[in-house]
């Protein structure tokens, strides 16, 4: 009401006024209509989530009834489908061997992502932006054309049911896009500050270790999140390399072994989706905007 | 002052020659940093590339290893049997009717995430989650979705009166081709409209700022202002997408194991069935290396928007 006492009485203010109402009518209904989409789309998408949710915490005798509302609780709820899951079931294995694959993985990909990132966006080599490109484009050769002859691969390497096979492997799913990352970062980084630390009498490693790194660490958190989303999500190498239940990750664990014959444990299965899914998009979301960042600075020619 | 630029001056030169010098040892750390990876991508990706278009023309099984020439041989087995071009005939299908309700349903997500309400963080959060889940668990969160009994969706359809009794989601061919789809689109849409939004958010406000002062309304901007600007960025979205989900196995093989008889099978899930469960990798080679063609068009697709990219930009 300020705003309309504020401004100057035009000479026709009936006319303004309907103006400014239809005007008005039409802001209300386009903000009214994008809070529909916005809720009808988070619905979409985050149902089979929410559905989870609600499925997890139910009794059986509740669960398996066809005619009660499954959208309500029509018993009480419980947890002890979470606690079977925890102490039941090998759940915490799964979790363990994604976890303790995860990192030695992201590890791997740092340490040869780094210097490969390094080496294309500051020396200014001939075969730098090609390579750039090549980088990007192993990312795109999917697992499905390759798990046949990696199972022989691993084989030969006398890894076949181990899960160290995975950490062999993940690296080619996770490195390339990780240097794409890492290459977007440094690019953002001016190059003054290693040449200065250079004329301060740092070697090029020197200088990348005392003012690159540290400037870059943000960059670095980006990549480890996105790196380890990629491996606990990986499905067919899992599935293809190893099937000793106990040597299992989250991924193939979870719909191989909680399933049994016909036999499904609904609850369990959809509390250990949700175990899963919940902290990784969190974390996910936190680094939205650097992922975003990343990219695009990876694909500006620089 | 003069003290100053003599310093200055120094300091350029000793610039200058630190990078002279950097720039003989720059030829020696510039592959020193790279091998490793260079080393390690064509040991793990290019040799099993090679690997399996060799695999497609040998009698390689998961129980004998030993490598012999058999030619063609196991291009016409696989080609005298009808499910394999069920998988592929599936495999285009699937991907041509996901690139169309990626690019539309990818839009959308990009204009609700571009724009600004109460509450955005949790839309965003939940717009998300499908993309960052691991494609086995949400998978197997849609199976008891779509579960024969006690799919609540069939529960809203029976309290509508719409239906009587159950839908068999997984059980009928076509409603199960409807639903390895929608979950594959489900999925993949999140990170379009990730790729769709940094579209719309490199253009410039004032274009259509002044477009709207001018009197154009939300549809005539989408058309004439949005859309061809972000063009190559929806094109690039859209083939992502297409890529992820024609080379993707886990959707069909956790909803339906390639079923009902077969009707859900893609390219992907054939060649695992025929390669590792079968144990005929010859076989399961020659299928997957069908993808293939697919993955070049796409990528020459994709080159071609980035080129456009830059000349827009």
């Amino acid at each position: 009401m300020t705003a309309t006492l504020a401004t100057p009485v035009l000479p026709d203010t009936r006319e303004t006024d309907a103006l400014r109402r239809r005007y008005g009518r039409r802001h209300v209904m386009g903000r009214v209509g994008l809070y529909f989409l916005a809720i009808l789309v988070a619905l979409a998408s985050g149902g089979p989530f929410l559905w989870s949710a609600i499925t997890a915490t139910k009794l059986n005798a509740d669960l398996y009834n066809p005619t009660n509302n499954p959208f309500l609780y029509n018993l009480s709820p419980t947890l002890d489908h979470i606690t079977y899951l925890f102490t039941s079931t090998d759940f915490p294995v799964f979790a363990w061997n994604t976890l303790w694959v995860g990192i030695l993985v992201v590890l791997i990909t740092l340490a040869l992502g780094i210097p490969a990132a390094y080496s294309i966006a500051r020396f200014d080599r001939r075969w730098s932006t090609p390579m750039g490109i090549a980088i990007f484009f192993v990312y795109l050769i999917p697992p499905s054309l390759l798990f046949l002859s990696l199972s022989r691969l691993v084989v030969w390497l006398g890894l076949q049911d181990s899960t160290w096979s995975l950490v062999v492997v993940y690296p080619t799913i996770t490195l390339p896009v990780s240097i794409w990352l890492l290459i977007g970062f440094l690019k953002a980084l001016p190059r003054d500050i290693e040449e200065q630390a250079m004329v301060d009498g740092y070697s090029r490693i020197g200088a990348i270790i005392h003012t690159v790194l540290p400037l870059l660490f943000p960059g670095i958190v980006a990549v480890v999140v996105f790196a380890f989303t990629l491996t606990a999500s990986e499905f067919i190498y899992a599935l293809v390399f190893i099937s000793p239940t106990a040597n299992k990750v989250v991924s193939t664990g979870v719909p191989t072994a909680l399933i049994r014959g016909d036999v499904y444990f609904w609850q369990s299965l959809e509390a250990s989706t949700l175990l899963i899914a919940l902290p990784i998009a969190l974390i996910f979301n936190l680094f939205l905007a650097r992922f975003i960042s990343g990219f695009t600075m990876g694909a500006v020619k620089g | 002052v003069s003290e100053l630029r003599v310093a200055d001056t120094a300091r350029r030169a000793s610039v200058a020659e630190v990078r002279l010098k950097m720039a003989d040892r720059d030829g020696f750390l510039a592959w020193l940093f790279l091998v490793p990876t260079v080393v390690y991508i064509i040991a793990l990706v290019g040799i099993p590339f090679a690997l399996a278009i060799a695999f497609a023309f040998s009698d390689v099984t998961t129980g004998d290893s030993s490598f012999q020439w058999v030619g063609f041989k196991n291009f016409e087995l696989i080609f005298q049997d009808p499910v394999f071009w069920t998988s592929l005939w599936n495999t285009l299908w699937f991907t041509g009717i996901s690139l169309l309700l990626i690019v539309v349903l990818g839009g959308l997500l990009a204009e609700i995430l571009a724009a600004d309400f109460r509450g955005k963080w949790v839309v965003r959060f939940l717009i998300l989650l499908p993309w960052t889940t691991p494609v086995a668990l949400s998978s197997v969160a849609w199976l008891w979705l779509l579960d024969s009994i006690y799919s609540p969706i069939d529960w809203v359809l029976r309290a509508w009166g719409l239906i009587e009794g159950n839908m068999y989601w997984l059980g009928e061919p076509g409603l199960a081709q409807a639903s390895v789809i929608a979950v594959q689109v489900w999925r993949i849409v999140p990170l379009a409209a990730v790729i769709m939004l940094v579209g719309l958010l490199s253009i410039p406000k004032d274009i259509p700022e002044a477009a709207k002062v001018d009197g154009a309304g939300y549809w005539r901007r989408m058309f004439e202002i949005t859309m061809p600007l972000t063009a190559p960025l929806i094109a690039v979205a859209a083939l992502f997408g297409a890529i992820f989900i024609f080379t993707d196995m886990t959707v069909p093989y956790i909803l339906t194991r390639g079923g009902p008889t077969n009707t859900t099978q893609v390219l992907a899930s054939w060649s695992y069935m025929r390669g590792i469960a079968g144990g005929d990798i010859g076989q399961g080679a020659a299928i997957a290396l069908f993808l293939f063609p697919l993955l070049l068009a796409a990528v020459v697709l994709i080159l071609r928007s980035v080129r456009k990219m830059e000349t827009l930009g």
